[in-house]
């Protein structure tokens, strides 16, 4: 596929500049690729989450109309893309003026510095291109084997469950990996595991485990997996019900290995969805710096003040994840340099003395390097978002009003504000979901249990991602929530959600 | 190009296809129409195809945002204002409410499939003739200026050939007189089925907005199958109480008149139009007529039912007639065409359209037939 091509010239000149820049600040990443392309390959990958090759699905079809169209229109236009593996790939449009491509370049070592670093992507496979494109593969055999609607559509079920994750999960792994050898575990070990090799072949390496259990004839397929259903799980409850199912529910084998291929990509991608503030924060105040500070000529100046503005706007109603992360991270930068944390600046009740607090520490830096090894949204928010910070930054909470049928601001309070952002980062922003059981009632029905944090499920969606639960797991689905703050009960029955009260 | 991707797409384009077929009933019910965007296309706003997840409902949970303003401000500036400027790769999640553009054609299609509506069979002979000429074909005859070289110097090597006069070591052709070809024009028949559309409809008090808006939507899908079905179609309308008269489209739908109903005079009407414009031997003659049924005198059925036994039927390839149901009607004229043509007479289509959920059912009565 002659899609992409290797920058050159001019823009290679560049790069090795803007490449020495960022080492000298002191950025460690991968070795890092750039490749230009124009606007249609641009919009294919990332209608493909960044990814050449991708399981055929209609999804990444639709994904590429709205891009297409949506630049057509010239209402959104990606500048750039940059995907977590080793080498660190990461694509320019061509069409873009020079300071754009030297933004967007400053803004690319920022992001491959995080993902090296972070230590929520220390179990991110770096072979992920290959990973993909092997399970492009298999999926395009078991379309040649079995139909290919049958599999779409199998796809189409399985896609509503790859928010039913266990983020832990994504830090448990060194522990589990230890396990490797002993018996064979719920969760698998090997998808986290360091070794490349074993991680490609995972889902490969299930089958064949599957097909060995068979062979030694510890179960006929059917009437035993109906009664291994019936079997409670030592690790109930779990929050990995994607696992859950792959594990346990009754389906082909074909089946189950679609679902190890669905869960192993949404676990991939789970890093970036906890660090959103912080990555894109993270890279912005490098692009931000190395431009300001190193790369940029007078001329660009305009273009690159424009070009910023417009990543860091803000909307009233949504938070950009752009600018909240670069500001923090300057905010912190600003505190450590002065010396503004610990006890006996928090303790100090003097606002002048308070204001004008500078010890000269200028260990800024260094905090923010740190910060950006050890902490996700959540926790990035929880420790460094302050009354002051927040002030500062004029923001508030909203909240719909049925009776003017708007969103209308609902209150400027620290607390509640730092609680709303808090909880809308909780598990991703997803509801917390976890089965309890799966044999509920003894009748081998499924019991998930939503972790109420304060926000209602919404019940239309919660009935079709349960029909499609059923659809797996072929047993009602029970679902207990706080609804209207009461305690409830849902039971899926296969044809429709009935309150149980 | 052939990137995977495409296939990707094309699949995206099936799923909604299937999405719109199913979602149809739906979508006519709700009285909704796509808005033409001109050039034949239509645009439709899909319900949505996005995949459920367990998720917040949206209006409790509210968010953080930045901005000036006090407590119960108003946020939104409006529809669409959510974006906070460029993103950047996948950044964004917004609202993903589709809309997609099918070609009349298409659309056509979809409802044909959902209905399984049969091809219309114009009527054949009838059909309008037009003729034109296009040199496709070879003749031994004919002026210099369409010489067709290459025929006329491989007659003129064939003939060298078989005379043996053909030198391959130094190979020049000439033709004679005899060798040259000519192109000719062929005469070609093209069949253009023209058909027009009439619709009728009671506008008498009885009439309220919902019984129009049912006659608006059916309409609708009525002329898209048909357009689909002829390439030259003419559309005409006639409202009528106790007096019938011509009018255009947007009157037709908005007109709220009163009084009582004489159907037959919008009837008459109808067949003066024909009579006037339209030679049921060139064309395809469609009358609808949509009513409540209430006639006022069972004279003026009488009347009725004698211009189109005489006039009308025998001119149209089929007569429909549509009664909506309103809460005024007595229903009654149905009850008369039904005792004149019986329920399932293939020239007189009779239809009872309940309310918005059966005009689906209704257009599949009328069109079903295939004529």
């Amino acid at each position: 596929m002659n899609r992409t091509a290797p920058i050159s010239g001019e823009l290679s000149r560049l790069k090795e500049e803007i490449y020495q820049y960022a080492k000298g600040y002191g950025l460690d990443f991968p070795e890092t690729i750039f490749e230009m392309c124009d606007y249609d390959t641009i919009n294919i990958l990332a209608a493909q989450g960044g990814f050449p090759t991708r399981y055929p699905h209609w999804r990444f079809g639709m994904e590429y109309d709205q891009m297409s169209k949506q630049y057509s229109y010239g209402l959104q236009k990606i500048y750039e893309m940059v995907i977590n593996t080793e080498p660190c790939y990461a694509y320019l449009l061509n069409v873009n003026p020079t300071v754009d491509q030297k933004i967007v370049m400053a803004h690319v070592y920022g992001h491959a510095d995080f993902f090296k670093n972070n230590y929520w992507f220390k179990h991110t496979n770096k072979k992920m291109m290959d990973v993909m494109a092997n399970h492009a593969t298999k999926v395009r055999r078991y379309m040649d084997k079995y139909g290919v609607s049958k599999v779409e559509s199998f796809i189409d079920t399985v896609l509503c469950l790859d928010n039913l994750l266990d983020v832990n999960l994504l830090y448990q792994q060194g522990i589990k990996s230890k396990k490797k050898n002993e018996e064979e575990t719920f969760i698998e070990p090997e998808e986290y595991d360091d070794d490349d090799r074993v991680q490609a072949l995972q889902t490969f390496l299930r089958s064949k485990r599957k097909a060995e259990k068979k062979a030694e004839g510890e179960k006929e397929p059917q009437e035993n997996d109906e009664l291994e259903t019936f079997r409670e799980p030592e690790d109930l409850p779990t929050r990995d019900i994607m696992g859950f199912l792959m594990e346990y529910a009754p389906i082909k084998e074909w089946q189950a290995d679609v679902i190890g291929i669905l869960r192993e990509e949404a676990y991939y991608f789970l890093p970036q969805r906890i660090t959103k503030i912080m990555n894109e924060g993270w890279a912005s105040y490098w692009h931000s710096t190395i431009m300001t500070q190193k790369a940029m000529k007078p001329n660009e100046i305009i273009d690159f003040c424009d070009h910023h503005s417009s990543v860091m706007a803000m909307s009233p109603s949504r938070i950009n994840p752009y600018k909240i992360g670069i500001e923090l991270y300057r905010d912190i930068e600003y505190r450590w340099n002065k010396g503004m944390f610990g006890k006996e600046y928090l303790e100090c009740t003097n606002m002048e003395i308070k204001e004008n607090w500078d010890k000269n520490l200028g260990l800024g830096r260094e905090k923010i390097f740190e910060v950006r090894k050890t902490h996700n949204d959540i926790t990035f928010i929880d420790e460094f978002f302050t009354e002051d910070f927040c002030q500062r930054q004029n923001l508030f909470t909203y909240r719909y009003n049925p009776r003017t049928n708007r969103n209308e601001i609902e209150t400027r309070d620290f607390e509640e504000i730092k609680t709303k952002l808090l909880l809308s980062l909780t598990n991703f922003g997803s509801p917390v979901i976890e089965i309890e059981s799966s044999n509920y009632g003894n009748r081998g029905e499924l019991l998930l249990r939503h972790v109420h944090q304060g926000v209602d499920l919404d019940l239309a969606h919660a009935t079709d991602t349960m029909r499609n639960i059923y659809a797996v797991w072929k047993r009602p689905v029970n679902l207990a929530t706080k609804y209207d703050d009461k305690e409830v009960k849902f039971l899926f029955d296969g044809e429709e959600l009935k309150n149980m009260g | 190009m052939g990137h995977p991707i495409k296939r990707d797409h094309s699949r995206f384009k099936n799923v909604i296809k299937g999405k719109i077929r199913e979602n149809l009933q739906k979508y006519v019910a709700k009285g909704e129409i796509p808005v033409s965007k001109g050039g034949g296309t239509y645009k439709i706003p899909m319900p949505s195809i996005e995949t459920p997840y367990f998720k917040f409902g949206d209006f409790q949970k509210g968010g953080v945002g930045q901005g000036d303003g006090n407590p119960e401000d108003p946020i939104d500036g409006g529809a669409g204002e959510k974006k906070p400027g460029q993103g950047e790769a996948g950044d964004m999640e917004g609202n993903k409410t589709l809309e997609v553009e099918l070609s009349l054609q298409e659309l056509a299609t979809i409802l044909g499939e959902k209905l399984e509506l049969p091809k219309i069979e114009p009527k054949g002979k009838k059909a309008l003739e037009s003729t034109s000429e296009k040199y496709t074909g070879i003749s031994s005859v004919g002026p210099d200026s369409l010489i067709h070289f290459k025929r006329s110097y491989k007659e003129a090597l064939k003939r060298q050939i078989s005379l043996g006069t053909y030198n391959e070591a130094s190979p020049s052709i000439i033709p004679v007189k005899s060798d040259f070809r000519y192109r000719t024009s062929q005469v070609k028949h093209e069949f253009k089925n023209s058909a027009v559309v009439i619709y009728m409809m009671d506008v008498s008090g009885s009439m309220g907005d919902e019984q129009k808006e049912i006659v608006r939507t059916e309409s609708f899908w009525i002329n898209l199958w048909l357009k689909s079905q002829y390439k030259d179609i003419e559309i005409r309308y006639i409202i009528h109480d106790a007096t019938a008269k011509e009018v255009d489209e947007n009157t037709f739908f908005r007109t709220r008149e009163s009084g009582g109903t004489l159907i037959s005079s919008a009837l008459k009407l109808c067949k003066q139009i024909i009579d006037e414009n339209y030679n049921p031997e060139e064309w395809n003659i469609y009358p609808f007529h949509f009513s409540d049924g209430d006639n006022w005198s069972t004279d003026d059925t009488k009347l009725c039912l004698d211009i189109l036994e005489k006039d009308i039927v025998p001119k149209s390839n089929v007569f429909c007639y549509g009664q909506v149901e309103s809460r005024y009607g007595s229903g009654q004229f149905y009850k008369d065409l039904v005792s004149k043509y019986g329920a399932t007479n293939p020239d007189v289509i009779l239809s009872k359209i309940k309310n918005k959920e059966a005009i689906l059912g209704s257009i599949k009565d009328f069109l079903g037939k295939g004529k």
